[in-house]
């Protein structure tokens, strides 16, 4: 499989991890979880992690979204390095230039659709801009639940929100950890045509761990990690692609 | 299934300790309050415990008897009295008692024994066998005296010092010739007791010639009945009577436990008011344990448990950590019962010293709060635990309150209020004695209504406070909605604290109106800066007020006397002043005539003037002790206080009929006012006598209040302990509420709320949570205040509402520092939960 170099394509980059390492334990109960990955990820572009279980991809994308701290390497979201800031700083920069969606959409009950949507805003103390906020809830068909409570909607419309919600603050970069993971093919289908929606059209940039074939194929790119390495990359993938690579690695696993 | 029990216990050791922790503040409560109880109740009972040993009939004096217009005398135990006593057959010996309050100086000049139990009394004969002699010998004369071995202790005296001693106002400095050992009762509670000579005890207690009782003992082989039916035989009856040493011993006992009654019913209200706050606390803990475990309870369902068995498992792991949290706290209650004691002497109140007592009830007690009402409180939880499917409670964190049986809860709740409002209405249309129980029942169901009505009235009022959580960004908003979540919870945790809250604000509305009533009622026509009295309110020497008047910078003095005399056939006390300087002193308002009072001329008080058909100028003769009579002339009408009412007449008008006049106090007026420097130059005037106390109108009603103010003291004692146990149910709520929302606080930690943000958050939850149940228990204590208030006021003319609006905001504050001592651990706990943990655990 021919692969093109990574430092050929950094145009511009949203997110760059260099050398990455993230090591659990000590001495015999030392756990490898990622070891010397380095990967960019570029503005604009839709991004799929994917591997076995245990390969280290959700590590992977909790150290560069600056959710969980790293061992040793560099990772850079824009031109801010992760590795020296405090909890204080990081936060700010998860609050201001990352979006998240989670698995298990993750709203506040408490709230309506709409205060969810604009909480990061509401957290920064920042009013959001009107006009995004508008094309954000009409894109992603929310403009008659607003006033509802995550309870009051589905879970397609539940993650649909928290789409929306990572969209609302502009993020420089939006990270999404199986946000398919808990919805039906059809919701799951749309939640993912509208991710892929905001990187053609809004220009936004996704960065999503899957571990499900269709949901990588909506990607511009699949990186593929096992054993804590990135192990392959594809482009303009197509599900069944995906699925032939994921097969390979498994017999691989079980051969060696 | 105990195995497992037993093992979740110990698994869960945090969650552990705060049940424990709970529970054993509850027993705490309840056992420290039974052995305070016990302890100054069983103090009392031996303070006013002497022994009859030396006593197998007691003869008394019987009482005045006047008939028609002649005032009769007051029957005296003479010495020929007692020498018949003494020949009668079948008596061994008789003993003549007399005795009055005495006071001891220790040797910086303070008054031994505060104030009261202080005696004095007579020694008999040149050895009395009711008082042992540890050193010296008997007293001679009014040089020499005796005093007890525990006062000697205390003060450092020994035989040969002089000792400063104040029977009615001049300082007397005898020698001590001797310390003996008693056991009366007032002596072990910490009082003194000093002894002279029979003759100069009678001199000094105004008995020449006289006893207060003659102790007769009989002989070997006469029983008391006998002996007193002997004696009876040769006594005037209307002179004496005559009671036996056994049933001077009941009388005692029943006379113990009527005066002790009241306080024993009083502590035990709130013995009661703890177990009911200790019971909710732990019912509460439970349910939030059992809530908390719902899916391991499932689990245990799910591989096979039958209901029965885990609710059995629940039981006994409420079995274990009732039985432990029973033991320790007991140990803690006693502790708290020494403490409490310690705390109300030091304010001043005299607590009879005595050892402490845990009585077998106590012990009882705390066990079944402990164990009983934990089980109990566990068994409903536990029961609810055991009805989930296991399915769905395996599916979800916890089990969602349901809406549906908050209507039921609403409507009892509404009922219990509105009946409970409608009969503390009620009660304070009747009078004090007639509205006590009414008012009671009425709290109690207001009080129930209330708290069954708070998950109702959370919503409201804490959106009341949505403005001020506004200041605080998203962590107020979130607080705010966190705050309603679970309006059972919320109302559980905020209860706690409203119950002591009421508690303490009704009886601070109360003490703080009645307080200020007596301040009026003390300064009300009063016009003298100082009052000078015995520190015991007994009667003091005239000498006391000749050396007030000749003291540097003192414009005016008057003494109040009191002498009984027979008007019109009925027996009036009449009030004696000094005619010529009471017009400065006092400010009464007049009616009708003038307040001139001189010679033959009176002034009497409107109701008096009334009773005996009187207007300015009638006549009447009074009859006095000595039997002779005088006519006097009513020359004015006045308006009578609490202090002052009645038939005021000239000392000097007066003293012709008393042979031995002593006065009640002494009015005085500086040229200075009242300072304190010329409090001092008084006080050194009456050679700094510990027993004579100088007040100004402040100390009046100050010495007044002192009652309400020793009980408010004790009850912020018990406050504090209320408090502790409100602060553990809002840690017990917070923790619940960050381990549910563990999720939630991942995701908004992920999505950019820093730690501040997040211990904000749960802070101000606390806070809003707090400040609810202070808000609920603030009111209620007001509304109670005031209702206790209408009760009372119709005791008390001068009596109305004072609000006590600083405390009250002390008190909120109070409230919301709880909210934020309790949330400072669940806070942390939020703000360094691992995120990517939170966020995925699913």
């Amino acid at each position: 499989m021919t692969s093109t170099p990574l430092a050929d394509r950094t145009t511009a980059v949203a997110a760059r991890a260099t050398d990455l390492s993230k090591i659990y334990g000590q001495g015999e109960t030392q756990v490898v979880a990622l070891d010397g990955v380095s990967v960019d990820f570029q503005q604009a572009q839709f991004t799929a992690i994917m591997g076995p279980s245990g390969s280290g991809k959700s590590t992977l994308m909790h150290c560069v979204a600056g959710l969980d701290s790293f061992s040793s390497g560099s990772v850079r979201i824009g031109d801010v390095e992760l590795g020296s800031l405090k909890d204080k700083q990081l936060t700010k920069l998860r609050r201001d230039k990352i979006g998240f969606i989670f698995q298990a959409f993750n709203l506040l009950p408490t709230l309506t659709a709409l205060e969810n949507i604009t909480l990061p805003m509401d957290i920064a103390g920042r009013k959001p801009d009107k006009t995004w906020l508008d094309t954000v809830i009409e894109m992603l068909g929310l403009s008659g639940r607003l006033g509802h409570r995550p309870s009051q909607l589905s879970g397609g419309q539940q993650q649909r929100v928290a789409v929306a919600r990572a969209l609302a603050s502009k993020p420089e970069i939006i990270f999404g950890d199986e946000p398919t993971g808990n919805l039906d093919s059809r919701s799951g289908a749309e939640v993912l045509g509208f991710l892929r929606n905001s990187v053609r059209e809004l220009g936004q940039t996704v960065v999503m761990v899957t571990h499900d074939p269709v949901a990588a194929a909506y990607a511009d790119r699949v990186i593929f990690l096992a054993d804590g390495r990135i192990v392959d990359e594809v482009y303009e993938p197509s599900a069944d692609a995906v699925l032939d690579r994921m097969k390979r690695f498994d017999a691989k696993g079980r051969t060696s | 299934m105990f195995r497992t029990a037993l093992r979740t216990v110990l698994a869960h050791k945090a969650r552990l300790l705060m049940t424990v922790l709970a529970v054993m503040l509850g027993v705490a409560f309840v056992s420290g309050t039974l052995v305070f109880t016990n302890t100054i109740s069983d103090a009392y009972q031996k303070s006013s415990a002497k022994g009859f040993d030396h006593v197998d009939v007691a003869i008394r004096p019987e009482g005045r008897k006047s008939t028609g217009d002649t005032l009769g005398k007051n029957p005296e135990l003479t010495q020929s009295l007692l020498d018949k006593a003494a020949a009668v057959r079948g008596a061994d010996s008789a003993v003549g008692v007399v005795g009055d309050f005495t006071a001891i100086a220790d040797k910086d000049g303070k008054l031994i024994g505060g104030g009261f139990r202080t005696q004095g009394g007579n020694y008999w004969g040149t050895k009395d066998s009711r008082y042992p002699l540890v050193s010296g010998h008997a007293p001679q004369g009014a040089n020499q005296v005796l005093i007890d071995s525990k006062t000697a202790e205390r003060a450092g005296y020994k035989v040969g010092d002089t000792v400063r001693i104040s029977i009615d106002g001049p300082v007397l400095t005898p020698e001590i010739t001797g310390i003996f050992t008693t056991d009366d009762g007032n002596v072990a509670a910490g009082g003194s007791l000093a002894l002279f000579d029979t003759a100069t005890a009678q001199r000094l207690f105004h008995k020449t010639g006289a006893y207060d009782e003659i102790d007769v003992k009989a002989a070997s082989g006469t029983s008391q009945i006998a002996l007193r039916n002997a004696l009876d035989e040769i006594l005037p009856k209307d002179v004496a009577s005559t009671i036996t040493g056994k049933q001077l011993a009941d009388d005692q006992a029943q006379q113990i436990s009527d005066a002790t009654s009241s306080m024993r019913t009083a502590l035990l209200v709130f013995a009661g008011i703890a177990l009911f706050v200790g019971t909710f606390i732990i019912a509460n803990t439970f349910t939030m344990l059992v809530a908390q475990r719902t899916k391991e309870l499932a689990l245990l369902r799910a591989v096979g448990a039958s209901r029965r068995q885990v609710t059995r498992s629940v039981l006994i792991e409420a079995f274990v950590v009732g039985a432990v949290a029973a033991v320790t706290g007991l140990v803690a209650g006693i502790g708290i019962g020494a403490g409490l004691r310690s705390v109300m002497s030091s304010f001043g109140g005299s607590v009879p010293d005595g050892p402490l007592v845990i009585s077998p009830g106590t012990v009882a007690s705390a066990l079944v709060v402990g164990i009983v009402i934990t089980m109990l409180a566990a068994w409903l939880p536990g029961r609810r635990a055991a009805k989930i499917p296991p399915v769905a409670a395996m599916s979800s964190i916890h089990a969602k309150a349901t809406a549906k049986s908050l209507v039921v809860r609403n409507t009892i709740g509404s009922l219990f209020a509105g009946a409970g409002i409608a009969t503390v209405l009620y009660a304070t249309t009747l009078d004090s004695t007639d509205g006590q129980a009414p008012m009671g029942l009425g709290a109690m169901l207001l009080v129930i209504g209330v708290f069954v009505l708070t998950p109702l009235l959370s919503r409201p009022l804490i959106a009341a406070a949505a403005p001020l959580l506004r200041v605080f960004g998203i962590s107020g908003k979130l607080a705010r909605q966190n705050s309603v979540r679970n309006p059972r919870r919320t109302a559980a945790t905020a209860s706690a604290l409203m119950i002591g809250l009421t508690l303490i604000t009704g009886l601070t509305v109360m003490a703080g109106s009645l307080q200020a009533a007596i301040d009026k009622m003390a300064s009300s026509a009063i016009q003298a800066d100082y009052v000078v009295s015995m520190a015991n309110g007994n009667m003091l020497s005239p000498d006391v007020e000749k050396t007030l008047r000749s003291t540097d910078g003192v414009t005016a003095t008057s003494a109040l006397r009191s002498a009984p005399s027979r008007i019109d056939g009925e027996t009036e006390y009449l009030t004696g002043v000094n005619g010529a300087t009471i017009g400065s002193l006092t400010d009464f308002t007049v009616k009708d005539g003038s307040f001139a009072i001189g010679g033959t001329r009176v002034v009497v008080d409107e109701d008096t003037a009334k009773s005996h058909h009187w207007s300015v100028g009638s006549r009447f003769t009074a009859s006095f002790e000595e039997g002779r009579k005088q006519q006097l002339t009513v020359a004015g009408i006045y308006d009578s206080t609490e202090m002052m009412r009645g038939i005021m007449l000239d000392n000097a008008t007066l003293s012709a009929h008393q042979s031995d006049p002593s006065d009640m106090q002494v009015m005085v007026k500086t040229s200075g006012g009242a300072t304190s420097s010329v409090k001092n130059t008084l006080e050194k005037a009456l050679g700094d006598n510990p027993a004579i106390q100088v007040q100004d109108k402040k100390d009046i009603s100050n010495s007044v209040g002192q009652v309400f103010t020793m009980m408010l003291n004790m009850l912020y004692g018990l406050l504090a302990m209320a408090v502790i146990v409100a602060v553990l149910g809002v840690i017990n709520t917070l923790a619940m509420s960050v381990f549910e929302r563990s999720q939630e606080i991942g995701m908004l930690r992920a999505i950019g709320l820093d730690r501040r943000g997040i211990k904000r958050m749960v802070r101000l939850e606390s806070l809003v949570i707090s400040l609810f149940g202070g808000v609920l228990g603030i009111g209620l204590g007001v509304f109670f205040g005031w209702a206790a208030g209408e009760l009372l006021g119709t005791k008390l003319a001068t009596y109305q509402l004072v609000l006590p609006w600083g405390r009250m905001a002390l008190f909120l504050l109070m409230a919301a520092a709880v909210g934020i001592l309790a949330a400072l651990w669940p806070a942390r706990r939020a703000a360094r939960m691992n995120m990517l943990a939170a966020i995925k655990s699913q």
